[in-house]
């Protein structure tokens, strides 16, 4: 009987969809039923009216795409170089680089933050925007550059000698070829990089000494205050928007 | 000759790469404007890289290109008039038909009419017109070929030069663009080289072919004079079918194979001199009566090929001839076979032994082919730089190069009637030849060990 059901492979996906359904699906659909109900218990859209009606939340947010967003910039304007020269053979450095890229995501993710705090505790920076956009950048530029590089790995040299072949510069063969060819791995990036920033909340906290709201924290203060469904309205309103940025990957 | 009737010169242009394999070695190449030349040879003889040393892309250690006789060695691909339709075509894939086609002469700032003109008309030349907004991933490879051949014509390049375009195409269809390849070439006048590895594309398309094997050039020459003269064992062998058979030079006009004597058309060779002699299986006669003829067989193979029949004969001294007949003979039939005197291709052997550089450790051994050897007893002293002499079935080869005394990789094997001959190059970038029954693949890494009293050292 035991042995009937494992030699079917697919029966092997049950454990992975019940822990998909538990810990995936049941919290979604939660987060879309508590965001449409109002303290009563009634079906209502009293949570998102009460979202854009307070000038403070919206700000918030507002504010929170502007910090994701410089983030997702600075990780791009860093991140492809780097990636650029990784990829780059004749500089001998990639092995070096890569696993100095990949080190400090050993590291836990609070732990590094900490780091940070102390120091630019140490260097006597203030915390504040700075350190928290520093901390950001400095949290995900791995998540920009890997795909980056990846994609320009792949890229196929032979590509690089026909643009040459057909009589174009090196400055040329980057911006017509090896630019638009790698975009697909900055899309990547920006979605790796621009999502998990969006909803951050500990790094604020941490590397502000809560003076910056995000809101990420937003969310959390209003699910800790007992706000369960103006929370997962909040919820719901950013897994919109990120679920938006996401097309970008899939353009081509 | 005037300088100005080559367009490109290649002279004593040898490769080295970083590891120290040497893949070009000083090659010298003429070629004359509006020519359709072939760069023919195995993989690996070094034929992609002359190519990528004319387009640019690889810089030669030594020598020097030259074009309409000015040095360009030194010029990028960019700044070259010449250009290239790649293996696997490399057409970009976030451009469409129009816009890959329309590349090199946008970076040549030509007005948008003339672009629009040019791009159309190069792709008519390609049988491509109303392919212009597809996306070149959705092209088939014929169509992905033809594109890439637009883009390269579409700048009139001095060159054309032409990376095995046809070698990921099926064959019909590769037939097909071969006819229209040099129907091209007809009608743009331009040069084209092209490299290929496939003997029969390289008879039908070319003016001259240059065959390549082992980074050197084998021979120049026209279709028919490549074919009907080989220069060496090696390009009878790749070019068309062939038996290679060792002979002596008896005297000018009689040869003497398979243990027979034979008229034949040749002179001027010593008396007695060792050459190969070599015979297309075309050229060998049949006869029913094994009584006809010169020598005599008995058919042990026999295949139909279409328009004729591919046969084994084996005789009874043991050598084995291949032959091609419109009329088949059964397999076990007895027969006679002859061959005129025109046909039997007379060219000399380099040696009947392995010349190899030495230098003696002691006594008893001499370091050579990059390890070192035990011979028998001489009283050279330490260093000194020597000859020795090891005859051909002499060499002894071993599965693994780790039970040989020296390494090698077989390089090229050429069937002799009763026997292979084998090329092997060792560790240490010299070649040594071997006898032997075996059977062997190219690019086989092998042991090599000779026995310490065939090695004979010859004072250098």
């Amino acid at each position: 009987m035991m042995s009937k059901i494992l030699s079917n492979r697919a029966n092997w996906a049950w454990p992975y969809a019940i822990v998909l359904l538990v810990f995936v699906v049941m919290p979604l659909v939660m987060i879309v039923y508590y965001s449409f109900q109002d303290a009563e218990g009634q079906w209502s859209l009293h949570n998102f009216h009460k979202f854009f009606l307070s000038t403070d939340s919206v700000n918030t947010l507002i504010y929170s795409i502007g910090i994701a967003m410089i983030t997702t910039i600075l990780c791009i304007l860093l991140g492809y170089p780097a990636a650029y020269f990784m990829s780059k053979k004749e500089y001998r450095l990639p092995k070096v680089m890569a696993a100095l890229f990949i080190l400090p995501m050993w590291i836990n993710v609070l732990l590094r933050t900490l780091a940070t705090v102390a120091l630019f505790d140490f260097a006597h920076l203030p915390l504040g925007e700075g350190a928290l956009i520093f901390g950001m950048v400095y949290n995900f530029l791995p998540f920009m550059v890997y795909p980056i590089y990846n994609t320009m790995l792949k890229m196929d040299g032979s590509l690089i000698e026909a643009a040459q072949d057909l009589g174009a510069s090196p400055r040329k063969v980057f911006t017509e070829v090896f630019l638009p060819l790698s975009m697909p791995g900055v899309y990547s990036g920006i979605v790796m990089v621009f999502m998990p920033t969006i909803s951050t909340f500990a790094l604020a906290e941490l590397l502000t000494m809560n003076n910056v709201k995000l809101f990420g924290t937003l969310i959390q203060e209003n699910i800790n205050a007992g706000l369960l469904g103006y929370g997962a309205a909040l919820s719901l309103i950013i897994l919109i928007l990120i679920g938006l940025t996401s097309f970008f990957d899939n353009e081509e | 000759m005037d300088n100005n009737d080559y367009i490109i010169q290649v002279e004593h242009v040898t490769k080295r790469f970083d590891d120290g394999k040497v893949v070009l070695n000083d090659v010298c190449l003429n070629i004359k404007r509006g020519e359709f030349v072939t760069l023919l040879g195995p993989s690996g003889c070094g034929k992609t890289t002359l190519l990528r040393i004319i387009a640019g892309f690889t810089k030669p250690t030594e020598g020097r290109i030259l074009l309409s006789g000015k040095d360009i060695s030194e010029l990028p691909p960019y700044q070259r008039p010449v250009n290239t339709v790649f293996q696997r075509y490399a057409l970009f894939p976030h451009l469409n038909v129009y816009d890959n086609v329309a590349f090199g002469l946008k970076l040549q700032k030509v007005s948008e009419d003339e672009i629009d003109t040019r791009v159309l008309s190069a792709l008519r030349i390609v049988g491509m017109t109303e392919y212009e907004e597809r996306n070149v991933n959705e092209l088939s490879g014929g169509q992905q070929q033809r594109v890439a051949i637009a883009r390269a014509i579409v700048n009139r390049p001095q060159v054309l030069l032409l990376d095995e375009p046809l070698s990921a195409l099926d064959h019909k269809l590769r037939v097909d663009m071969q006819l229209e390849l040099k129907q091209m070439h007809r009608d743009l006048g331009i040069t084209f080289i092209f490299v290929t590895h496939d003997q029969e594309e390289a008879l039908s398309m070319s003016d001259t072919i240059v065959v390549m094997n082992d980074s050197v050039v084998q021979q120049i020459g026209t279709p028919t004079d490549i074919y009907n003269e080989p220069a060496n064992p090696f390009v009878a062998d790749f070019i068309g079918e062939s038996n290679i058979l060792n002979g002596i030079m008896k005297r000018d006009y009689l040869v003497n194979f398979m243990d027979k004597d034979f008229p034949c058309v040749d002179k001027g060779f010593e008396d007695d001199a060792p050459i190969d002699v070599v015979i297309r299986p075309e050229d060998v006669v049949m006869h029913k009566d094994p009584n006809d003829g010169q020598w005599t067989g008995r058919v042990t193979s026999c295949i139909f090929k279409g328009i004729h029949y591919e046969m084994l004969v084996q005789t009874p001294d043991g050598y084995e001839i291949q032959v091609q007949n419109y009329t088949a003979y059964p397999v076990d039939s007895e027969v006679g076979m002859s061959v005129a005197p025109e046909n039997i291709h007379v060219m000399p052997c380099k040696s009947l032994f392995n010349s190899i550089d030495a230098t003696v450790i002691d006594a008893t051994h001499v370091f050579m082919l990059g390890a070192a050897f035990e011979t028998k007893l001489h009283t050279l002293p330490k260093g000194t730089h020597v000859k020795v002499a090891v005859d051909f079935d002499k060499v002894d080869m071993l599965d693994d190069p780790a039970d040989g005394t020296a390494e090698g990789q077989i390089r090229n094997i050429l069937y002799k009637g009763n026997h292979y001959f084998i090329d092997v190059k060792c560790s240490n970038g010299a070649n040594i030849q071997a006898d032997t029954n075996d059977v062997w693949e190219d690019w086989d890494m092998i042991g090599i060990s000779i026995k310490p009293e065939d090695i004979r050292v010859i004072e250098g």
